[in-house]
């Protein structure tokens, strides 16, 4: 491989690393109960729940680890943490 | 869905619920993306820029493991000369903060540059395998501060950095958590909008390192406060200011017994006397920056 000039790399290009294949467990989202309080956002180490355009906050699973963190912070309890099933 | 512009991006090989990972995430979150952002060696520079990825959005440099306050500084100067107004925000380590950069921290912060340095705080030297640092707190298990027999782990207490970056003069010091979101937002906001040279550590726990699930990385770093053992205070010039109040401050055992680095303590049998002095290291916090907001009178 070879490297650039004081090897640059283009902005972001971690994207093309898809760390949803780590996960062990899938967080899932129930919008139950809900609040649209964005902590999942706040909260995501990966940067990976993002609010969508219903208001509603959404995982990517591409990238997604499965830490539990939203689920665990989450104040209303709607998100669920399943085993992944490969 | 992820149209949002994130300046820390998804595809970083962090751990699952990396509290370094969060920071930096919040941090840029902060500062914007008029930002240059200057690393030292470590987890967060390892896992978020494996050649040719990098989870970076924002300009961003690492050199070596001991010098960014001193890159910064050459940046900042250069960025003067030139009235360019980006933020130089160095994002570092403990190790690379409390113990090996020091000389180049105080240089910069000496000449007074115009910088932000922010240590996250994950207290040991976790991307060469858990070394103690300056940084790493009283009796913690690390693989250079083995308990056994004959030691209780880390044998000094952890190093007052914040105090003495602001004996060098710095305009602004603030201590953060990840564990306080907003709270670290709008003091990495603050610093960035203040002349510098500013600090702010964060404490940032690191679930491989101090031994705990992932998912509990918040939790840990709450009850750090809720302890007494992790206090978040702003300083500007040498004055502390602000600091977050406590109310019913919780046992230390609280903090340590989910904890695998603070293990040995509670095996065989509780350590009274050890856990005793940890306490002492909380009360002595609270007194010092007055945390407690429901002082029970002594009989
Ligand atoms: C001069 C030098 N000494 C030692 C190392 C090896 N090294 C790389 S990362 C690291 C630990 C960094 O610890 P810290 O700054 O706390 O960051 P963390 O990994 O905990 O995030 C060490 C010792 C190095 N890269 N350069
Ligand atoms: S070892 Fe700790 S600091 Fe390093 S990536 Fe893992 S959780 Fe983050
Ligand atoms: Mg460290």
């Amino acid at each position: 491989m070879g490297l650039n000039i004081g090897c640059a790399a283009a902005p972001g290009r971690a994207r093309d690393n898809k760390t949803g294949s780590w996960r062990v467990f899938k967080p899932v989202f129930k919008y139950d109960k809900c609040v649209k309080c964005g902590l999942c956002e706040v909260v995501c180490p990966e940067g990976c729940v993002r609010e969508g355009q219903d208001g509603y906050y959404h995982p990517d699973y591409n990238y997604c680890k499965g830490c539990g963190l939203c689920a665990e912070e989450c104040p209303v309890d709607d998100i669920e943490l399943v085993q992944e099933e490969k | 869905m992820t149209e949002e512009c994130e300046l820390f991006e998804c595809g970083h090989r962090a751990c699952g619920g990396c509290g370094p990972a969060l920071a930096a995430r919040l941090i840029l979150k902060a500062t914007g993306e008029n930002t240059i952002v200057v690393a030292s060696t470590g987890c967060m520079e390892v896992f978020s820029t494996p050649y040719p990825e990098t989870a970076w959005k924002v300009p961003w440099i690492h050199s070596l493991f001991e010098n960014a306050a001193a890159v910064a500084s050459g940046i900042e100067a250069s960025l003067k000369k030139q009235e360019r107004d980006e933020h130089v925000v160095c994002i570092c380590g403990d190790g690379a903060t409390f113990d090996i950069g020091m000389l180049c921290i105080s240089g910069a912060f000496e000449r007074g540059h115009d910088i932000t340095y922010i240590c996250y705080d994950n207290e040991a030297y976790m991307n060469t395998g858990i070394q103690r640092s300056g940084a790493t707190p009283y009796d913690a298990d690390t693989t250079t501060s083995p308990a056994g027999k004959c030691s209780t782990g880390n044998p000094r207490p952890k190093k007052d950095l914040p105090a003495i970056l602001a004996a060098h003069g710095a305009t602004y010091v603030a201590t953060a958590s990840i564990a306080y979101p907003n709270d670290l937002i709008k003091k990495v906001q603050r610093a960035v909008s203040t002349h510098g040279p500013n600090y702010i550590q964060v404490h940032a726990p690191c679930a491989t390192g101090w031994g705990f699930d992932g998912s509990q990385t918040i939790a840990v770093g709450r009850l750090a406060i809720e302890t007494g053992l992790w206090v978040n205070y702003e300083m500007m010039n040498g004055e502390v200011e602000r600091v977050r109040k406590v109310a019913h401050r919780k046992p230390v055992d609280d903090y340590l017994s989910v904890q695998k680095r603070f293990r040995h303590l509670y095996r065989p049998g509780r350590n009274e006397d050890e856990i005793a002095k940890i306490q002492a290291i909380a009360d002595a916090n609270a007194k010092k920056f007055g945390i407690d907001l429901n002082v029970v009178k002594e009989e």
